[in-house]
């Protein structure tokens, strides 16, 4: 079955998948960028050792932070679980190696804020001793949904930086048409996918054949790039040894941002992620290799995650490699591990050179979603020079992968227009930097972005907060009248009983009543003064006749345009 | 370790306004000195004078306006901005007019309206525009093409506004193709016995035909570069052939061909170097189809039927004016967005 071609730039929700993935489709924009991969894939795999101290921040996926369960002081054995997911959107955390918890405190976070949060830190005892393990599971002969609740255990989440928890985009669905396993490492420098599928390919196809046994898509392809070939080729090996497990390999153009989810779901199948939506909305899920192989281990071996592969990259450290690092391991460790700084280094990001965020310290942890840690001189990224007015040039728009008019965002973004911000889509926005990249007069154009973002969240948790407390202040004066009304009924309910008056059913009282009330609307409309549209002349009257016919003809007419 | 920190992306730039304009200025050279080679010494004066004033005008304004000045001066829009102005107008006019022309461009049509990237107009075609309607006369001295004055009487009728020996500057001015088009027509003669004078070359107007290919050498040249897009120059060079093509079907006698009007006058100047100019153009990939096409046709009519002897700067400024609009109405579709 092969699919139609799809015109560029039309969605195509409607289109059928294609049954090979030869045809690949594409999406606007986007770069082509030095890889600057082979430095890091060098050497295999290495292990970046068990450091003196493990700081585990509660929160390493998206949603809520995990509620921690140990205190300070008590011993803890590699494996042991440290905080329980809170809700639904949530992951535990786990010790990745035996020692004392020594402090449970606000600690520096990888997160582009800067701003600490809490954190377990283990002081370690160098023994690694393992606690009780997970039973391993027969996928084959397990239900799915206890299948989820053992990734969920293991606090996976999801490992391609996003984080979010496995177990929820899991939820058992009876209409995933297309498994996606994302080996495309759109980012340069990063490899560490990379690595993984060339050293673990053997893991990585475990791993995806647990997931299509929970969600039973269609089919399965794993996409990788173009120019991975060693990855390629034991992908391959893989597979053939795995039989035949219904998983079509397709190698993807190295145009960045392929490996964002979107952008390769488009890619491989022509069709568009809803704005505001999410793949399994067009039937498909997207897993990144990483979390496919940490599956694996959760499911096959009983292993929680406890380390993950990071890219430890860059000319600002000596020597650049794929390391398996425990989560929790300061940055500096892991550098250490990988030869420690050269003497120019100057800058340390986290993830990509394009999406990654610039840290103040080194001393923030590796956490679950950490795929790179790039050190650089100031040769390699130097300070963008000073911005300088947007021309309009376009070529902003020309790189979207989201086909926004990135300029136009700009201007509103910066004028504080968020209405018209919102209405040129920028929640639409990846801030993949594409535009920011490519654009000759050095605006940061992704910052922009981001203020804009986050000023409208602050906005509208300020306009709920504001809701909140108006419906609260208005149910307090509705209160307040309804006791006002029930203590002025009990009081007269209570006079009546005193004064042993009785419900008005006494003829002669109601007529008397009645009379009352003549009287007393008599002398209300005597007091009562003519509004300016009684006693109006005849020329008066007319033009006010001729207003109104001349108004309900525009209100129908105005309905006929509805 | 500290580090310093700053926003996403972290990779070096690679492009810049300024060399984007270098580019621009670069591209413009082959057309330049064709134009220098079959009009004379008068372009280099024109060049010189609407440069040097474009950029000590635009020195000026940033200081009043208390601006970065070298920064600002260095990005090459001044200067690109007078060469535009200077290869529109006549090689043989007075000094004045590239100086009044560069001043108007630069100090009312750019600075007043908020520097680069804010100016509605596109600068050049203001300031060609105002001289074109203020001093008519003066913007007819046009020396014959490939038979021009040499450097010291060029030199004397820019300066001093009168030829040597006080020859009447009839004899070494000469009506364009595009005028004598437009003059002859109005005579009553036909298209057919015009082409066969010596105002008519190859396929345009004789001379102008080259200076044409070699601008349009050039704006390829800046396609490959990357400097410009491609929407722009297709749409309006395809909107005045086919508006030339249609009318010249339907009577060959009255409308000049489709490669009349491609090869002569500032076609395809106007359609890589100054219908490209983005700041005054849409934005929009469809808008700027819009655009293009809108300057093609306008410049045929206003050619044809208009009263000035080319179309191309009046129809860039009402195209700039109707940038806006055709902004708002062409948006792209936003990926995952159904059609809007």
């Amino acid at each position: 079955m092969r699919s139609s071609k799809v015109p560029e730039g039309k969605p195509s929700q409607a289109a059928p998948l294609p049954g090979d993935f030869t045809r690949l489709y594409r999406f606007n924009g986007g770069l082509r960028l030095a890889e600057h991969r082979a430095v890091s894939l060098e050497h295999p795999i290495r292990f970046a050792g068990v450091p003196k101290q493990l700081v585990l921040p509660l929160q390493q996926h998206i949603g809520a932070p995990a509620e921690c369960l140990v205190r300070s002081g008590e011993h803890v054995l590699a494996g042991d679980l440290l905080a329980d997911p809170v809700g639904r959107v949530s992951a535990p955390v786990h010790a990745p190696a035996s020692g004392t918890v020594v402090a449970i405190e606000a600690r520096p976070v990888p997160h582009p804020s800067g701003l600490p949060a809490t954190c377990i830190v283990i002081d370690t005892d160098g023994e690694n001793a393992t606690g009780p393990a997970l039973a391993p599971v027969d996928y084959r002969n397990t239900d799915p949904v206890e299948l989820c609740e053992r990734i969920r255990q293991a606090g996976i989440v999801g490992l391609g930086g996003a984080g979010f928890p496995t177990r929820v985009k899991l939820n058992r669905r009876h209409d995933i048409e297309l498994l996606v396993i994302n080996g495309a490492e759109c980012e340069p420098w990063i490899s560490c996918d990379q690595g993984l599928m060339t050293e673990r390919a053997a893991d990585v196809i475990a791993g995806i054949r647990i997931l299509q046994h929970i969600l039973q898509p269609q089919q399965c392809v794993l996409a990788i790039e173009d120019n991975m070939p060693s990855a390629g080729h034991a992908l391959r090996t893989a597979l053939a040894d795995a039989g035949d497990a219904g998983i079509t390999l397709v190698e993807v153009p190295a145009v960045y941002p392929t490996g964002g989810e979107r952008q390769l779901i488009r890619v491989l199948t022509g069709r568009e992620v809803p704005s505001q939506g999410l793949p399994a909305d067009i039937g498909i899920i997207c897993q990144n290799v990483g979390t496919a192989a940490a599956i694996h281990h959760a499911v096959n071996t009983g292993q929680p995650l406890l380390s993950r592969i990071v890219t430890v990259t860059g000319d600002g450290v000596h020597s650049p490699g794929n390391l398996e690092v425990l989560i929790g391991t300061p940055i500096s460790d892991v550098v250490a591990a990988a030869g420690g700084y050269t003497d120019n280094v100057e800058r340390l990001l986290i993830g990509g050179p394009m999406m990654g965020y610039a840290v103040h310290s080194d001393a923030v942890p590796v956490i679950k979603t950490t795929n790179c840690i790039l050190a650089v001189s100031a040769q390699t990224m130097p300070l963008p020079p000073p911005a300088q007015p947007c021309i309009r040039c376009g070529k902003c728009t020309e790189a979207c992968p989201a086909d926004l008019l990135p300029q136009q965002l700009y201007w509103y973004a910066r004028s504080g227009n968020y209405d018209a911000a919102q209405d040129f889509g920028l929640f639409d926005c990846i801030e993949c930097g594409c535009c920011a990249y490519v654009c000759p007069s050095h605006i940061p154009l992704v910052q922009y972005y981001r203020h804009a973002k986050t000023a409208i969240w602050t906005q509208e948790k300020q306009k709920q907060a504001a809701d909140i407390a108006r419906g609260r202040h208005e149910a307090r004066l509705e209160r307040l009248a309804r006791i006002k009304q029930e203590r002025q009924a009990r009081l007269a309910k209570r006079k009546r009983a005193v004064t042993g008056e009785g419900d008005g059913d006494d003829p002669r009282k109601a007529a008397i009543q009645a009379a009352l009330e003549r009287v007393r609307q008599k002398k209300a409309q005597a007091e009562y003064t003519p509004a300016n549209i009684d006693n109006l002349t005849d020329e008066q009257r007319r033009k006010i006749e001729a207003v109104d016919r001349r108004r309900d003809a525009d209100n129908g007419r105005k309905a006929g345009e509805d | 370790m500290e580090f310093r920190t700053w926003s996403s992306p972290h990779l070096p730039v690679n492009d810049s306004v300024a060399a984007m304009m270098r580019l621009v200025l670069l591209a413009l050279l082959p057309g330049t000195a064709c134009f220098f080679w079959l009009f004379g010494w008068g372009v280099l004066f024109n060049l010189l004078i609407a440069g040097v004033t474009a950029v000590v005008a635009e020195a000026i304004m940033l200081m009043l306006r208390k601006r970065a000045v070298t920064t600002t001066l260095l990005d090459g829009s001044a200067l690109l901005a007078g060469c535009l102005l200077a290869l529109a107008l006549p090689p043989l006019a007075p000094w004045w007019i590239p100086v009044i022309g560069s001043l108007f461009a630069i100090v009312i049509a750019k600075q007043l309206y908020g520097g680069l990237g804010y100016n509605p107009f596109n600068p050049a075609m203001a300031g060609y525009v105002v001289l074109l309607i203020s001093f008519p006369l003066e913007m007819t001295l046009w020396p014959a093409a490939g038979n021009h004055p040499d450097l010291a009487a060029t030199f004397t009728l820019v300066f001093s506004g009168s030829l040597q020996n006080d020859l009447p500057l009839d004899a070494v001015t000469m009506a364009t193709p595009m005028d004598a088009v437009r003059m002859q027509l109005g005579l009553g003669e036909l298209l057919t016995g015009l082409k066969e004078g010596p105002l008519f070359g190859l396929v345009g107007g004789a001379g102008w035909e080259w200076v044409n290919l070699w601008f349009l050498a050039g704006g390829l040249w800046m396609l490959k570069m990357r400097v410009i897009q491609w929407r722009i120059p297709v749409s309006m060079l395809a909107g005045l052939a086919l508006v030339a093509l249609v009318f010249h079907l339907y009577d060959p006698d009255t409308y000049a061909s489709p490669q009349f009007h491609l090869f002569s006058g500032a076609a395809m100047l106007g359609a890589f170097f100054i219908a490209t100019d983005p700041v005054s153009a849409s934005t929009t990939p469809v808008g700027r189809l819009w655009y293009g096409f809108g300057i093609g046709v306008l410049t045929w009519v206003i050619r044809t039927w208009g009263g000035y002897p080319d179309g191309v700067a009046f129809a860039v400024l009402l195209m700039n004016l109707a940038a806006p609009t055709l902004d708002f109405y062409t948006r792209t579709r936003v990926f995952g967005q159904q059609d809007r």
